[in-house]
């Protein structure tokens, strides 16, 4: 089942978590060791971050050897960035003002 | 990382009108009653015609596919991470104009697919951490 709204939101309003997140977005996959390089934590803490992210649906882990590595899952945003109910509401907008504006044109 | 199959979008807004098609369709397709309901442009109701939708939040560059006068309209619809094509259909009822609207494309790529929405929830997560930062 795919993650709610509210297990994403709290999952990436930290914004360590939100970084690591990013930099695999960006970087494509990558290890803890090479992400804790860059995070600014400790390995323990950027592992946390790791198995709250792979809990939310975020990441996934790939084990090869003794290292794991992770990459993000953009699909798991889809529910954050429902295109299909966005653009619906904004032609339900753009109908609403061409009825007003049929209201005061002339015939 | 793993290439998946672009999204395709489809949306659909029908709605009746109590106005007679050929008063919709000026409204649809009169430059100057298009920036009112919809954005500044430079539409000519002519197959082929290249025209560009403006708004304070960016553009949308659009095509002329078909314009039947009073009964049919449609366009493409390019945005920076959104290709596809919008469809006017005007159909008369006994007291109006069915007017439906449908939508459909895709996402050229999932990685456009998170940069574009990327400065959506980096302002929405902005957002919320200044708000869970208040109810401490």
């Amino acid at each position: 089942m795919p993650p709610n709204h509210d297990v994403l939101f709290r999952t990436l309003a930290d914004p360590t978590r939100r970084a690591i997140f990013e930099r695999l977005c960006r970087d494509g996959d990558q290890t803890v060791g090479a992400l804790t390089a860059r995070a600014g934590v400790s390995q323990p803490a950027v592992s946390k971050h790791l198995g709250v992210l792979k809990r939310a649906g975020l990441v996934r882990d790939r084990h090869e050897g003794r290292r794991t590595h992770y990459s993000a899952q953009l699909g798991a945003l889809a529910p954050l960035i429902d295109w299909t109910s966005q653009m619906t509401g904004f032609w339900q907008s753009r109908f609403d003002d061409l009825e007003d504006l049929l209201k005061r044109m002339d015939q | 990382m793993n290439e998946t199959p672009a999204e395709t979008l489809s949306v659909v807004v029908e709605r009746e009108i109590p106005f007679p098609p050929e008063k919709i369709w000026r409204a649809l397709t009169q430059p100057h009653l298009i920036e009112e309901w919809l954005m500044k442009n430079d539409f000519k109701p002519v197959v082929d015609h290249r025209f560009n939708l403006s708004a304070d939040w960016g553009s949308v560059s659009c095509q002329v596919r078909t314009a039947e006068p009073n009964r049919m309209l449609s366009y493409t619809w390019d945005s920076k991470d959104l290709r596809s094509v919008v469809t006017w259909t005007l159909t008369p009822t006994g007291t109006g104009t069915l007017l439906r609207m449908e939508q459909t494309g895709f996402l050229p790529d999932q990685r456009q697919y998170y940069q574009g929405a990327k400065g959506g929830w980096r302002r929405f997560f902005a957002a919320l951490e200044q708000v869970l930062a208040r109810t401490d």
